[in-house]
């Protein structure tokens, strides 16, 4: 069992049957059959009962878009069912109510014996007891239990701070152990693989890390080895744990055992702000938190979105952040025309050079990696000016999990506003010999090196104007009569549309460096001087007005508004 | 809790008594300082501050330093509760990373790169010691820091350390890493594999 | 223009104003050095200038009590960064501090310190509404501390200018209706004639006469000069510093002078309204002088009148501690006025009976 045929599976509607259930004593209805991990109607499990009554069952191994294997009992309940009389018909209490028989061992009447929600599939008239005292005892045994070889140090463990150990023996566990022994010690930062490092001693074998690579990913790496109290993650002899999936591991671990080797004793993570953001490493837009401090992103993680990644996302992207603190990002206005390297003088120039160019002489060459909003803005300078578009297509390889071919966030975003053409990058061969028979005599680039498409440096050098945004600095930054400093995605607000044309947008996090502006913010600027608006008369920024009138413009995207957005994104019509 | 406010007397809402014994009280000192010569300067020390260094108190809480234990090693191993919970953010601290240096000490793993107390900012709150999980840092007996500049009041790692001295405490990481070798089955190695 | 009345005002006003700032500054010390006898302190005693210690006789008790430390004061006061704040409204920012100190200076004009020497009357104005114009005079007062609340544009010193023009008000009108009764027995506005109506018997001081009207004008000037126990606009515990919160140098330095100035000047008003002026009872010093020398003693003992006042202001600074805003709103509206008012029908009626 590999893969299922599509990654992420998307999960089935739960039944319209419903049971009906007591939690601590309260009646509700649930489902009869809920989604598992593979998204297929399964019976419902106490779990996922209790967590529609809304009652949080404490829980390590359990995870919902994995195998249910039940070993950590950390979700042992009490609980009962309606009571069979020997005619196998319900006993009634004398207020007509049915009799409860409360589980419990069986020949031990007195004993309460629970079990473990995760996998006990409720049935009617089921109670169960999430809160009771006998439920308590259970979750206090069991903490003690995995704590017994726990090494306790947190000081130095990156969970810290999101540690389900921590969590759950603050909330349910005892502060003292009767365990005197020495603790079992386990190996101590083993190299696990190039990305991951293991702390055995932490382990509290819930298994969730060998599953996920197994089951999900496919690359069975992993197993527990040894007996007992030696029980030990560890990779198969001689292999490396290591695919493109492999950090998931880190957040799936409900204790600091996996670690993650990038962000290893970088942050502690109540000290990070968390941004909902979207990974621009390609076209299938992972939803992904940005954890940041003071200006600084220190990681991203995979945020729950079943429509797009699930819980997950692949090691290359979530590693790709590095380039955002870059020391040698561009930062400064740069300007070779009349009106000095400010704001201002450099946009009054740009619109003065574009409103004295001849239509039909201007190329624009803008990036599948800039938002949809600076895109539709492009497509109307462009459109103003009769000029040639396109993007620069990106193509790898896609690995039938969540990785596309397509390497550009938002090439969908290029195609709906029309920068680019059905085959992106086609038009580049046209703009490259305009530039060389003198036809195209101004050439605005947006996040895109293009010396390395086709256009050199001694085709750039027979420019008019050469007008470039970008982020970092390359061989057609270095050209440019004018250069304007833009935003990578964490440093403003926008949208990108993924290759199954879901529109998702992300958030600001950080602050830009220098003088650099979010590109839409300028851009809109550059067309009300282009149309002869005098500045500081020029209207605020809004991003959801400029999103609201985009969706109104483009046909795909009617109906969808920034406000109800939302994180998970809305799909649009394309 | 709520506590019952008592009604007040005649006597005290007129407020002259109160004003009264405060004159007494007043008065009472005022004396004794100017007519008998004593005052607390006196009483309490040899003489008055610059000249006589003032004699400092068990449990004063001067200025945060970090120690070292009795071997010599960093104690305080860069877990930052203590820069979370300073309420006037005097702590910095850099923690090592990926790369930075390994504790100086076997078994720790972890120590800071750098530890920065803004002493300009510090309140002498003693929360950072009283957070500490690794006993590393102590309010010690120094209560007149000075500096000629800002830059000077932010005490580096180096400084912290060397005039925080040596608190011998528990070493756990030691015990642990004592209690790993003495079981034979899992040889722990002595410091974080290579990356 | 008569020029030798010009001449003698300035004069007049030339050393009346030297003599009350350097009272004010050494008020600072008094109030320094009071604090820590109270305090069991020594308080300041080790500033003198390195010259001091060697002038005979007087040099060693000069560098023994902190007399220079009024001049290191001023001194730091003038060599240390005038800090104006980005956030601040500058006009009103740097009106406030003068606005305060001017009203407590002017309040002296009318006030008169002494009997006369030769032909001049030791007062700058003899004015003949006297009275009105000090209370006109210190109610400008709370314009300067509401201003710089409000131009500080930060909470604390908001909080504070708030604080200071409800409390002013509200005791500017308890001090004003606590004179009137004087003002019946005397049947005059003019200080001077408040003076020689005191005059003859040591009962004949209004703070015998009029004890109810001299306790609501004692306490409506610890409100008025914002001392404690009624300093809630700087309420250093609470606001940080109140309405000065943001000022440095010697803006605050203004603000600091102010408040001993308006000390000085309530204190005097007291004097002269209630403890006889400058006239003693005894040996003919109630009568206005006719020796030079004479004079001079009558200064001295309105001087040292006034410098009980300020003692005592000083000392209830350090003896009480803060009144809770609603109390000091409750005992100025509900207390002092009610009695006020009283007092002043209960003075009418046995004026009336007295004539009749």
């Amino acid at each position: 069992m590999a893969n299922p045929p599509s990654f992420p599976p998307v999960p089935a509607a739960p039944s319209a049957e419903t049971l009906s259930i007591k939690v601590d004593g309260r009646s509700i209805a649930v489902p009869k059959m809920m989604p598992d991990w593979q998204g297929r109607l399964q019976p419902t499990t106490m779990l996922q009962a209790c967590q529609a009554a809304g009652v949080e069952v404490p829980h390590y191994c359990y995870h919902s878009k994995l195998p249910v294997a039940g070993n950590c009992r950390m979700c042992l309940v009490e609980f009962g069912t309606p009571m069979m009389g020997p005619d196998r018909k319900p006993v009634v209490e004398a207020d007509g109510t049915p009799k409860i028989a409360r589980s419990v061992l069986p020949y031990e009447p007195g004993t309460p014996r629970g079990a473990i929600a995760c996998a006990t599939p409720i049935s009617p008239g089921m109670e169960i007891y999430p809160s009771s005292p006998a439920t308590k005892q259970m979750r206090e045994a069991v903490l003690e239990s995995l704590l017994i070889n726990h090494p306790l140090d947190c000081p130095i463990c990156d969970q810290a701070g999101e540690c389900k150990l921590q969590e759950y023996s603050v909330e349910h566990g005892q502060s003292s152990s009767q365990f005197v022994e020495p603790k079992v010690h386990k190996p101590k930062a083993v190299d696990l693989g190039p990305r991951i490092m293991l702390d055995d001693e932490r382990c509290i074998l819930c298994t969730r890390c060998i599953r996920f690579t197994k089951d999900l990913v496919g690359d069975d790496k992993l197993g527990i080895v040894n007996r007992g109290s030696y029980n030990t993650i560890a990779a198969f002899p001689g292999t490396r744990f290591d695919n493109n999936y492999t950090l998931n591991t880190v957040d799936l671990c409900p204790v600091g055992a996996l670690t993650s080797k990038d962000f290893r004793f970088q942050m502690r993570v109540w000290f990070l702000k968390e941004t909902s953001s979207v990974c621009t490493s390609c076209a299938t837009g992972c939803n992904i938190t940005l954890w940041s401090r003071e200006g600084r992103i220190h990681r991203y993680t995979p945020r729950d979105n079943d429509a797009v990644n699930a819980s997950w996302m692949c090691d290359q992207g979530r590693l790709n952040y590095r380039w955002i603190g870059r020391e040698d990002r561009l930062r400064e206005v740069v300007s070779q025309r009349p009106g000095g390297r400010t704001w201002n003088g450099a946009l009054k120039a740009v619109a003065t050079s574009l409103a004295a160019a001849k239509p039909g002489s201007v190329a624009l060459v803008a990036s599948a990696r800039q938002t949809t909003e600076e895109l539709f803005l492009l497509s109307q300078l462009a459109a103003r000016l009769n000029a040639v578009t396109d993007s620069v297509p990106r193509q790898g390889e896609a690995d039938g999990l969540l990785v596309n071919a397509d390497r550009n966030p938002n090439m969908t975003g290029a195609r709906i506003t029309g920068i680019a053409g059905e085959t992106p990058g086609a038009r580049l061969k046209e703009i490259a010999s305009g530039i060389a028979n003198g036809t195209i005599r101004t050439l605005i680039v947006f996040g895109e090196d293009v010396t390395r498409v086709g256009i050199g440096a001694e085709l750039l050098g027979k420019l008019e104007t050469l007008v470039v945004s970008d982020i970092l600095p390359n061989a057609t930054t270095k050209m440019a009569h004018v250069l304007l400093p833009g935003c990578a995605h964490a440093e403003k607000r926008g949208t990108f549309i993924n290759a199954k044309g879901r529109v998702q947008r992300f958030l600001k996090a950080v602050e830009p460096p220098g003088n650099a502006r979010p590109e839409a913010e300028f851009l809109e600027e550059l067309l009300a001087l282009h149309a002869g608006a005098e500045a500081g008369h020029i209207r605020a920024f809004s991003m959801e007005s400029l999103f609201n009138r985009m969706a109104r413009e483009l046909p795909g995207l009617s109906g969808i508004e920034w406000a109800k957005l939302g994180d998970g994104g809305a799909p649009a019509a394309v | 809790m709520i506590v019952e406010r008592k009604e007040l007397s005649l006597a005290e809402r007129l407020y002259l008594p109160a004003v009264v014994n405060g004159f007494s009280v007043t008065w009472r000192h005022f004396k004794r300082t100017v007519f008998e010569g004593r005052n607390a300067a006196k009483e309490t020390s040899d003489g008055y501050y610059p000249e006589v260094p003032w004699k400092v108190e068990r449990g004063y809480r001067g200025a945060p330093y970090l120690v070292r234990d009795q071997e010599g090693s960093t104690k305080c191993v860069s877990c930052q509760l203590c820069e979370f919970v300073c309420p006037p953010k005097a702590i910095r601290i850099t923690p090592p990373g990926p790369d930075g240096p390994p504790a100086d000490r076997d078994n720790a793993e972890k120590m800071p790169k750098e530890f920065e107390i803004n002493m300009l900012r510090c309140i002498f709150c003693g929360l950072c010691q009283e957070v500490c999980p690794e006993e590393a840092i102590f309010l010690q007996k120094d209560y007149s820091l000075t500096g000629l500049s800002r830059a000077e009041m932010i005490y580096n790692k180096e400084k912290l350390l060397s005039l925080g001295g040596t608190h011998a405490g528990t070493q756990k990481w030691r015990h642990k890493l004592d209690e790993a070798r003495a079981q034979e089955a899992f040889p722990i190695e002595n410091r974080p594999a290579a990356h | 223009m008569d020029w030798s009345f010009l001449l003698f005002s300035v004069v007049k006003i030339f050393v009346v104003f030297s003599v009350v700032m350097t009272m004010v500054a050494y008020a600072v010390l008094v109030e320094r050095k009071v604090s820590a006898f109270i305090q069991d302190r020594v308080g300041p005693n080790r500033t003198t200038p390195f010259f001091a210690k060697f002038i005979p006789v007087l040099g060693p008790l000069l560098t023994r009590w902190g007399i220079f430390q009024p001049m290191a004061d001023a001194l730091k006061a003038i060599l240390k960064e005038d800090y104006t704040p980005g956030h601040v409204r500058k006009i009103y920012f740097w009106l406030a501090p003068a606005i305060a100190m001017v009203p407590a200076l002017l309040t002296l004009a009318v006030i008169p310190f002494g009997s006369q020497l030769g032909a001049q009357k030791m007062v700058i104005a003899d004015l003949d509404v006297g009275i009105l114009y000090t209370f006109g005079i210190v109610s400008l007062g709370v314009y300067g501390i509401v201003l710089a609340g409000y131009a500080a544009n930060s909470k604390y010193p908001f909080l504070g200018g708030l604080r200071s023009s409800a409390q002013m008000i509200s005791y500017e009108i308890s001090m004003g209706l606590s004179v009137i009764p004087i003002f019946l027995m005397v049947g005059s506005l003019n200080l001077s004639d408040v003076i020689s109506h005191q005059s003859g018997n040591l009962f004949h001081w209004h703070i015998f006469q009029q004890p109810i009207a001299f306790f609501i004008f004692l306490i409506a000037a610890f409100a008025e000069t914002n001392r404690l126990p009624f300093d809630l606009p700087e309420a250093e515990t609470e606001l940080v510093g109140g309405y000065h919160t943001e000022y440095s140098s010697m803006k605050f330095a203004l603000f600091f002078l102010g408040e001993y100035a308006a000390m000085i000047s309530v204190s005097a008003m007291m004097v002269t309204l209630f403890l006889g002026g400058w006239t003693l009872p005894f040996f003919g010093l109630d009568q206005p002088a006719t020796s030079l020398g004479m004079g001079l003693l009558h200064i001295l003992i309105f001087l040292a009148k006034l410098c009980c006042f300020l003692v005592l202001i000083i000392w209830v600074r350090w003896m009480l501690p803060r009144f809770r805003y609603d109390q000091l709103m409750d005992l100025g509206w509900r207390r002092f006025i009610p009695v006020a008012l009283a007092n002043i029908v209960v003075t009418a009626a046995v004026l009336l009976f007295a004539k009749s």
